[in-house]
This record gives C-alpha cells, structure tokens and sequence, in this order.
C-alpha cells in the first residue's frame, strides 16, 4: 500500500481515467457539539463519509500523526479531505493544518478552514500554510458541494497526470502515489494549483471577487 | 382532499413564517430545514434540541463566572459568549445571536453588570426559542400522523 495514499481508483479498459464517483472519506474537526452535527449531515447529504472528532489533538490521534497508530491507517478509512474549525481550545485548526502539512505523510490531504469570523489576515494565513479553502460559518450545503467538487476535480486532475506518467496495466487499481506528482519540495509548488480557481473563498466583504 | 391535512400545513407554514418574521429564525434554519427528509425527519429537532442543551450549560457557567463581582473571570465569559455565538448562527436562532454581541462589548469592557443583563437576556431568549420551536414540532408531527408531507415553505 502506498505511503500517502489518498484514492484508490478504477482504472476503466479503454483507457480514460475518470472518476467513478469513489466516497470520499472526511475528517471533520470541530469542538462544537452543534457544529460537528449540522457538518456530518451536510456531508453525508453530499455522498461522502464522515469521521467527526472533537478537537485537533484527536484528529491527529486519528491520523496517527500523534506517533500511534491511527484508526485511519487502515485502508478502508483513509481519509480523502479534513475540514476544521479554526477556533478550538488547545490545538487551534490553524495549528493542525501546520502539522499536517509537515508530515510526507498526510501532506497532500487536502484541509479546509472553517471560521465564523471573516478576518482577512486569518485566511491568507491559512492558505499561505496550505489550506485548499476557506469557509466562513455558518456553513451551508451550497459549500459543502462546492468543496466536494473542488476536491473531485482536483484528484481527477492528480490523476490525470500519474497516468500520464505511470505506465499502468489498464484494470489494475491505480493508488495515488504523491511522490509520483510533480515534486513537492517547497509549499509553493504547483501542488497549490492556480490561485484564482481553486482558492475561491467564501468572503463577506468580496475583497476577492476579481479572482473569482 | 383531506382538509384536517390541509389546515395543519397551513398553520405549520403560517407559524414558520411568523418565526422568521418576528426575528426567532434566519436563513441558516432555512438551510438546516433543506438537510432534512424522509429517511432523516427528525434532523432539526434533534440538532437543535443540541443547541438548547449546549445553551443551558454555557449558561449555567458564564453565570457561575460573574457570581462574584470582585472576581469575575471575564475570559472564560468571553469564550462562552463566542461558542454560544457560533452555535446559535449554526441554527438559525437569530435573537440568541443577536444578544451574544452585545454580550460580547460588554465582556470586551468587563462590564459585569452588562455582562448580567445579557445573560439573563440570553436565558430568556433562548427559552423562548425552545418553546415556539416545540409547538413548531408538535404541528409537524400533527401533519405526518394525519398522513401529510411537511410543506416546503419559501422565506423571502
């Protein structure tokens, strides 16, 4: 099994990769008993699994970032997206998205923010660490799928490129290798992807609409 | 056309509305409402029956934390406003969040007697809440045992 491994995925006879529509498997970070409730539903809402913890230390106890073994180490419960609050006692989601963006492990899981206050400086910091997006609370379903699909549309494009680039037997399952993507020595890469489409974010004030 | 049916929805959808338009609700009880079906009908209920409980504890503390006006420990305040802010924006109770910014200047001025008149403001709020939604429920379940849908109801 591939160290890193954020999909496995069909590959059709024929040749084309597309996305057969896999689960996605999402940890949901949030300290609020209310938060972590309306945020499952809303993902479950829009086909994805959902693991929901308490806070960020069990996320990482989740992952197995805390130097045990983590739940998600087995293959089925791998998990393709975390979304966390920013605000949580303890380890803040700032501070997760770090770590996680430290480990050669768990860094190209994609991490959204989440924050009921709209402070510029906030989000630039996340996603200056790597955060795929940004979403200002409360959360609606229109943005849950706009993440769903961002995400999609991102692994599909991964994809698109290791298939380029491995040769494969068609009909053998693929696993996403991220050492096989473009290399990943500084978070500056193109791992980041193009800043205006991918890093939409939800912004009251639309200081970025000229990027949407 | 059953009519028992019929009235019930339409006291169901004339309720509703008044909620919102007398400030209880916002939009975000409007998105909850859309993650709620069939398989799931008592999703708002139970989401929201959270927030009630998470209200009296938050409650229950910041008032512990005020008790004593030569001591009043103002950041543990301050974090009890801020969580039950973002609880009640997560719902849609609009007039419970409302008091949490007042609340809140009042906390960021350690303002105690502020800080007391807000929490009772936010006690009596959230309560109130808690009975208009039970009568809410109540006239939901009345139309599902009467053998109607609950109506989708379009707030402007």
């Amino acid at each position: 099994m591939a160290v890193g491994e954020v999909m496995r995925m069909e590959v059709p006879t024929g040749g084309d990769l597309t996305v057969s529509s896999p689960d996605l498997h999402v940890l949901a970070v949030d300290d609020s008993i209310v938060d972590r409730k309306v945020i499952e539903r809303l993902l479950r809402i829009s086909s994805c699994k959902v693991t929901t913890v308490e806070s960020g230390t069990r996320a990482l106890q989740y992952l197995g970032l805390d130097g045990n073994t983590g739940a998600s180490d087995l293959k089925d419960l791998k998990v393709n997206l975390i979304v966390t609050d920013y605000s949580m006692p303890g380890l803040t989601g700032y501070d997760l998205l770090k770590k996680i963006k430290e480990s050669s492990t768990f860094r190209e899981i994609p991490v959204v923010i989440m924050s009921s206050e709209n402070i510029l400086t906030r989000i630039e910091q996340c996603l200056k660490e790597g955060a795929e997006d940004f979403l200002l609370k409360p959360v609606k379903l229109a943005d849950v799928k706009r993440i769903k699909q961002l995400i999609m549309r991102n692994e599909a494009e991964d994809h698109k490129t290791l298939s380029h680039s491995n040769k494969r037997k068609l009909g053998e399952d693929v696993d996403a290798s991220p050492s096989s993507s473009s290399s990943s020595s500084s978070h500056d890469d193109s791992s980041v992807k193009d800043f205006p489409s991918s890093k939409r974010m939800k912004s009251e004030s639309d200081i970025f609409s000229p990027f949407i | 056309m059953n009519t028992v049916v019929a009235q019930l929805q339409r006291q169901f959808q004339d309720y509703l509305v008044s909620l919102y338009q007398q400030g209880f609700l916002d939009n975000q009880f409007t998105e909850l409402r859309k993650l709620q079906d069939e398989g799931t009908p008592d999703f708002v209920a139970e989401v929201v029956s959270l927030f009630f409980d998470d209200c009296s504890k938050l409650i229950n503390s910041m008032s512990r934390s005020l008790e004593r006006p030569e001591n009043v420990d103002f950041k543990q305040v301050d974090s009890g406003v801020h969580q039950l802010k973002g609880s009640s924006s997560s719902v849609g109770a609009r007039r419970v969040k409302n008091v949490c910014i007042s609340f809140k200047e009042c906390c960021d001025v350690q303002n105690r007697e502020g800080c007391l008149r807000c929490l009772q403001q936010v006690d009596y709020e959230y309560k109130m809440l808690k009975t208009k939604l039970q009568d809410l429920f109540n006239l939901e379940q009345q139309i599902v045992q009467a053998g109607g849908a609950i109506p989708q109801v379009n707030i402007n």
